[in-house]
């Protein structure tokens, strides 16, 4: 049996792991305030009456979803310089997360949007109220709470699969455990860390999601 | 494609009606549900629209609402058209603008009252008149507050529709219709939700509107005990256009046709 | 070299990666359903210390990433004694982690099956096991289906991962390819169009062609 855990090599690695950490939560943000705004606009594009757009995003909303994140990384920091374009690992890994996680969230938003009834629109109309005035101040309000829960599930996941961008060179925790690991020999206790680490983090984060998810429900009146 | 030519490009006089229908068709796919329909409601006229399911009566309200759209012929409000505009000396469809402009003088309450859930009574209320007529809070908030006093939900105003019995909330949605100050007010089923305990409370605030008030009223309901009381005018659709018309003592008491017989005495058997 | 010229150049290949991302998806997937029914009824148990195990196993797995998962195995568990090749050890990883998810699934889909079914079951002096088998468990297949639709091409999608520990999937292919081409439009353009046509047009056909036959098996079409 090989495996005898280093507490000293624990104490060790600790600290570059957790500046580690604070980089993969700046990524997993950047690329979800990407996600959240594209997402939106996805979704609503998808609700308009030309139908040629609607296909052509619905399409294209649907092969992002069903092609892995990790091959869609590697597309986008490839080919950029396949044809000429120089883009940092960082910039290419923020598109093809922010553009892989839009596509789920614009599913999540179609969602809370298509929960609101029907009788909400019919009651903007007699008020004579422009379909701006009806969606930002009546219906986007009520489909939101309904999303809230598929939104934070993406924000934890969006974390979670942060680690993919160590394959392109993106300084955060799993390529910082892998330089660790290549430097010492030694890949117990970096694996396991990165582990424990994430767990940290997501459970608790889960756990505030359903937290604030009824917060708001409460915040606008709604049951 | 219709002449439209046949169609006036306003109606002019002194004594237009409020609203007219002119040869409106309405159908969905192949199946027709209003079929040339003609119609005429005064200014101040309480008309209540009494028919079968499927006999369109929905529909006329709908249609005024701009909820839905029509096949042929032209609505027109206070002379001027609805469903169209003119353009170069013709009647074409109507644009989204022109809608826009046209719809700020219709009312409707729904069936399911419709209140939005993340605002209190009064928020509601105050809605339409702040964000569409462009009016300060205050001016709104007054206008709001005197409306909910009118229909008695006053001391309800910093509810919200969770917290409101059907009842009360249709009452609600009743005076946000209102603080639109719309000419004409369509009524759309706004009973047939409530549990019949509570129907009195809305009933009477309708009642106290046509009394106290020289609105233009359009109202579709199965209470036919109350549109008897209130109404000017009653018209029995059937299959998509009017099958009878009259005043209410004329058509409960008298009906003419056998159609308008046997619903009435349908009804009269369901209690 | 254009789409057309790098897929005849380079077919052989790309169909020997599907292969391997095929054996992946199947292995990985037969290992996912079998730990989630286990996961997810032990999750029902009234025995609170069965329940833990399941639902420590759950929330480890969901609660970190597939690829520290993936690495984990392959890297770490040699040290105690488990060594696992890399194919092997690319879809035990991946099973494992859908799995967590699966049980989910099969807990959600067991609860939602009426109170009704289990006291009717009950009533007949069924054993436990025979009426989990026999009357539960196909009713909440039925309600589970669509979701497990969604599991499965994220399982697919999964399976790209085990590229990273060098198992030879479409992937690594692609990978390879772009590595010694440069063409990475094409290798992994190509890569993509085969992950989509896999996903919607094998996975969701056969899942929506399986719900209607389980449908029909509970005369519910």
């Amino acid at each position: 049996m090989g495996f005898h855990w280093k507490w000293d090599f624990t104490w060790e690695i600790l600290p570059r792991l957790l500046e580690a950490t604070l980089n993969t939560l700046i990524a997993a943000g950047a690329g979800y305030a990407i996600a959240i705004v594209l997402g939106l606009v996805l979704a609503l594009a998808q609700r308009t009456p030309y139908r040629a757009l609607t296909f052509v995003v619905r399409e294209f909303v649907e092969f992002i979803r069903s092609t892995p994140l990790i091959l869609q990384i590697f597309f986008v920091f490839y080919v950029g310089p396949q044809f000429g374009v120089r883009m940092s690992p960082w910039t290419s890994g923020m598109i093809a997360i922010g553009l892989h996680y839009s596509a789920y969230l614009s599913e999540v938003y179609r969602g809370g949007l298509n929960s609101v009834g029907k009788g909400q629109w019919e009651a903007c109309t007699a008020l004579n109220m422009t379909p701006r005035q009806a969606y930002t101040r009546i219906i986007i309000p009520q489909a939101v709470p309904p999303a809230l829960a598929g939104m934070g599930n993406y924000l934890v996941g969006i974390f979670k699969d942060t680690p993919m961008l160590s394959v392109i060179g993106v300084a955060e925790l799993m390529h910082t455990a892998n330089a660790i690991g290549s430097e010492s020999y030694r890949f117990l206790e970096p694996y396991t860390l990165v582990g424990v680490i994430f767990l940290a983090i997501s459970l608790p984060a889960a756990g505030f999601i359903r937290v604030f998810e009824t917060y708001v429900r409460r915040k606008l009146g709604l049951k | 494609m219709e002449d439209m030519s046949q169609y006036p490009l306003e109606l002019t006089g002194d004594d237009i009606p409020m609203v007219r229908f002119m040869n409106v068709t309405k159908r969905y796919g192949k199946l027709t549900v209003l079929d040339r329909l003609n119609l005429d409601v005064a200014t101040g006229e309480m008309v209540t629209v009494i028919g079968p399911s499927g006999s369109g009566k929905t529909t006329v309200l709908r249609m005024l609402m701009t909820l839905e759209t029509i096949n042929e012929g032209v609505i027109y409000v206070d002379g001027k058209p609805l469903t169209h505009m003119e353009k170069n000396g013709a009647l074409v469809p109507a644009s989204p603008k022109h809608l826009r402009m046209m719809r700020s003088q219709i009312g409707m309450c729904f069936q399911h009252f419709n209140l939005f859930p993340h605002m209190t009574a009064l928020e509601n209320c105050m809605e339409g008149p702040v964000q569409v007529l462009g009016m300060s809070k205050q001016e709104a908030r007054k206008r709001s507050e005197d409306l909910l006093d009118l229909v008695g939900m006053i001391e309800k105003k910093d509810q919200h529709p969770s917290r409101l019995s059907g009842g009360q909330q249709q009452r609600v949605a009743i005076a946000r219709a209102l603080a639109m100050r719309p000419k004409v007010m369509l009524f759309d089923e706004v009973t047939s939700a409530l549990d019949p305990e509570v129907i009195g409370e809305v009933t009477n605030v309708i009642r106290d509107l046509v009394d106290k008030h020289n609105l233009t009223m359009l109202m579709v309901t199965h209470q036919m005990g109350f549109a008897k009381d209130i109404s000017d005018r009653i018209c029995f659709f059937f299959d998509g256009s009017i099958e009878e018309q009259g005043a209410p003592d004329a058509l409960f008491g008298n009906p003419q046709r056998e159609r308008t017989q046997q619903f009435l005495s349908a009804v009269k058997e369901a209690g | 070299m254009s789409l057309w010229e790098f897929i005849a150049t380079y077919w052989p290949d790309f169909l020997k990666g599907t292969g391997v991302t095929a054996a992946q998806f199947i292995l990985a997937t037969m290992l996912a359903i079998g730990i989630a029914l286990v996961a997810g009824l032990m999750k029902l148990s009234h025995n609170a210390v069965i329940r833990g195990v399941s639902v420590t196993y759950i929330e480890i797995f969901r609660g970190t990433s597939l690829l520290v998962q993936l690495y984990w195995i392959f890297f770490v568990l040699p040290l105690f004694g488990v060594t696992l090749d890399k194919f092997t050890a690319g879809f035990v990883a991946v099973g494992m982690n859908l799995g967590a998810y699966g049980a989910e699934l099969v807990r959600g889909g067991i609860q939602s099956v009426p109170k009704g079914q289990w006291e009717a079951a009950y009533a007949l002096s069924m054993s436990p096991a025979k009426r989990m088998w026999r009357i539960i468990l196909p009713q909440a297949l039925v309600n589970m289906l669509p979701p497990w639709g969604n599991l499965l091409i994220e399982l697919l999608k999964n399976t790209a991962l085990v590229s990273l520990i060098s198992v030879t999937d479409l992937m690594f292919v692609a990978k390879q390819i772009n590595g010694s081409t440069f063409l990475s439009a094409q290798a992994f353009g190509l890569a993509l169009i085969v992950y989509y046509v896999f996903a919607r047009f094998i996975v969701t056909p056969f899942m929506r062609w399986l719900e209607g036959v389980m449908r029909r098996k509970l005369g519910r079409a």
